[in-house]
């Protein structure tokens, strides 16, 4: 291969030499080696400018007293004292430990229910093509539009949802107050979280089963392992890295958790369901402490990365095994 | 021999196996639906009808909600509007049933058309930009390849608020502020990410015969690219566009904190919209149904694109 690029090269640049003056030609003898950084480059500069340099520009302000809404007052260095804040803030911990909440149920859930769909659509029953799109459709929408939305299905006195459930159970509308009631408003954002995106842990299990070549279950059915037998030391351990990485995208994507909880709750009531990006905005744009913000971006960032890194680890050795 | 009741046993799943997975997956897709069907019956419900309980299954459909959401409204009194001419049309009748006058257009309309021309601008940027360094990270070898799409990748572990800080101070800086510019720009750096990866593992799965063949015809590499690698690459390419396209379609987080006005998109629009009194539903409904709609005809139009690519993006990553 590398041969015959080379050919084409000293071809094409042979041509550009004969006719040094058409741009056409220069262009289109552009090496390989140009090619590669004229296609790269566009990319890789747009995440600079928009990722990396305002990365960098976080990193510093966590380190200073800089206020947004003050940009003419003198910025002063305070050292670590943001992170010292941040990192003792009970609110801060608070916070974590309403998203951790979140993340842990919502995984739990999706994992659960989108992985009993997935086996169910495998055994590809007449109309599973339909179905499927069907059940795609809440992970395509807009979390905010939905979350709003959702507020009103929640509604004790008129909504949808409470009329349902008083229907289901007996317990009446007025009791039924999810987005009010301290011990049900987390479990109505894990309620929509869960209606939005199982679908989507549904489809990479899906992916998973489809790749388990028929010869593993012909082996077993040779074997005469029950079907009990076969699912357990089959179906689960062969789709196992497919499970893996939905928890991974999940996990990261509701560690962010924001525009949902944002319209269905606002982080109420109290600060019940107040997530870390939630305290993150109002540290942000609403007690304006950019340098603290800054700081607690930091540190989130380091603890989704961190985090991230470690699962895949252990993500690579069950793929080994 | 046991029964056997894997998908992919020999023999296959029994017919009653099936219908029981079938029913069960049926209902679950039903109950899914209830949400959208109950944001559409709203839409089209006048608003005593829409906050009645019990709620309404069945109710005289009204166009009020959708009237509501796209005009504005000031009340009057009845002698007032008696006084006036006929009405200029449905809305303006619907309006009037309710002792109000329409006082001109209302916000959704400008809202959505920053919507329209932010999501599609930026996923055509994020795309054209995606396949261009997909080609170079499939093709060519490049320093530091993995580290650099690693890092490409790790851009979007980042919580949108925390990016949203020094996004904010560069923007007021720049002028980039509340600019449709701005936002596209911002959106496409996001899907970027996305379209490199998921190009790159689409264009990793054309052959480099392909092209070797082409350039050992006389075609350069950028002519090899355009005739021979991209029609290939439709497919893939056509996956990351929906998906991009639903990124910035729905994105709330950064639309919410980096415009307030003139560039505002729709899903920060839609919870602001207030009737007399409390939410006006029917037309907070009306807004939510007119801006899924493109959504769900993508998702049901373009379903193999977008199975393929989410089930792709899961394989390779």
């Amino acid at each position: 291969m590398n041969i015959s690029n080379s050919i084409v090269e000293k071809a094409a640049d042979a041509t550009a030499k004969m006719t040094p003056n058409s741009v056409v030609r220069r262009v289109r003898g552009l090496s390989d080696r140009a090619i590669a950084w004229l296609f790269i480059a566009p990319a890789i500069v747009l995440l600079l400018a928009i990722n990396i340099f305002p990365l960098i520009w976080a990193i510093y302000l966590s380190f200073t007293n800089y206020r947004a809404n003050r940009p003419n007052a003198a910025v002063e260095g305070v050292g670590l004292r943001n992170y010292e804040r941040v990192l003792t803030d009970p609110d801060v911990w608070q916070a974590m430990q309403t998203t951790a909440h979140f993340v842990f149920w919502t995984i739990v859930l999706q994992t659960v229910i989108g992985f009993t769909l997935a086996y169910l659509i495998d055994r590809k029953f007449r109309g599973h093509a339909f179905w499927t799109t069907i059940i795609l459709i809440p992970m395509m929408l807009s979390p905010a539009v939905v979350g709003n939305f959702w507020r009103f299905l929640y509604e004790p006195q008129i909504g949808l949802f409470a009329y349902a459930v008083s229907w289901l159970s007996g317990i009446p509308t007025s009791d039924i107050r999810m987005l009010g009631d301290v011990s049900l408003a987390p479990w109505a954002i894990i309620i929509v979280d869960t209606w939005m995106w199982t679908p989507y842990v549904m489809l990479i299990c899906l992916a998973g089963l489809r790749s388990i070549p028929d010869y593993i279950y012909e082996a077993a059915e040779v074997d005469r392992a029950s079907a009990w037998r076969q699912f357990w030391s089959i179906t689960v351990p062969m789709a196992l890295p497919f499970i893996m990485l939905a928890i991974l995208f999940r996990g990261i994507e509701n560690f962010k958790m924001f525009d949902m909880v944002t319209l269905l709750t606002g982080g109420g009531p109290g600060s019940v369901t107040e997530v870390a990006s939630i305290t993150l905005k109002r540290a942000a744009f609403e007690s304006w402490a950019t340098g603290r913000a800054s700081a607690f971006a930091i540190v989130l960032f380091v603890a989704v990365f961190g985090l991230a890194n470690i699962y895949v680890k252990a993500l690579n050795k069950v793929k080994q095994r | 021999m046991s029964s056997a009741n894997s998908a992919h046993s020999v023999v296959e799943p029994s017919f009653t196996s099936k219908r029981i997975a079938g029913a069960i997956v049926i209902l679950y897709a039903l109950i899914t639906l209830v949400p959208l069907v109950w944001i559409f019956l709203t839409s089209i419900k006048s608003p005593p009808d829409s906050i009645s309980y019990p709620p309404k299954i069945v109710f005289t459909p009204s166009l009020e909600g959708y009237c509501n959401l796209l005009t504005t409204r000031t009340r009057q009194t009845p002698e007032y509007i008696a006084s006036l001419p006929e009405p200029t049309g449905t809305c303006d009748e619907v309006t009037r049933k309710r002792n109000m006058v329409i006082a001109g257009p209302s916000n959704f309309l400008p809202r959505f058309i920053n919507s329209l021309v932010i999501a599609f601008g930026s996923t055509f940027l994020a795309v054209l930009l995606g396949t261009m360094a997909a080609y170079g990270f499939s093709r060519f070898r490049v320093p530091l390849a993995d580290d650099l799409l690693f890092f490409i990748l790790s851009t979007r572990m980042m919580p949108p608020i925390a990016v949203a800080i020094p996004i904010y101070l560069m923007y007021r800086e720049l002028g980039l502020s509340d600019t449709a510019l701005g936002m596209i720009l911002l959106y496409t750096a996001v899907n970027v990410s996305l379209a490199v990866w998921l190009l790159k593992g689409f264009i990793d799965e054309i052959p480099r015969e392909y092209e070797e063949a082409a350039m050992i015809d006389g075609y350069t590499r950028l002519q090899a690219f355009r005739k021979v690698v991209l029609p290939q690459a439709t497919t893939g390419i056509a996956a990351t566009a929906i998906f991009c396209l639903i990124f910035a379609w729905n994105e709330y987080a950064f639309a919410a904190l980096l415009t307030s006005g003139s560039a505002q998109t729709a899903p920060p629009f839609i919870p602001t919209i207030i009737g007399e009194g409390g939410q006006d539903w029917p037309a907070v409904a009306a807004g939510t149904t007119i801006f899924l709609i493109p959504i769900l005809v993508f998702t049901i139009l373009l379903r193999k694109q977008l199975l393929r690519g989410i089930t792709f993006g899961a394989v390779r990553k």
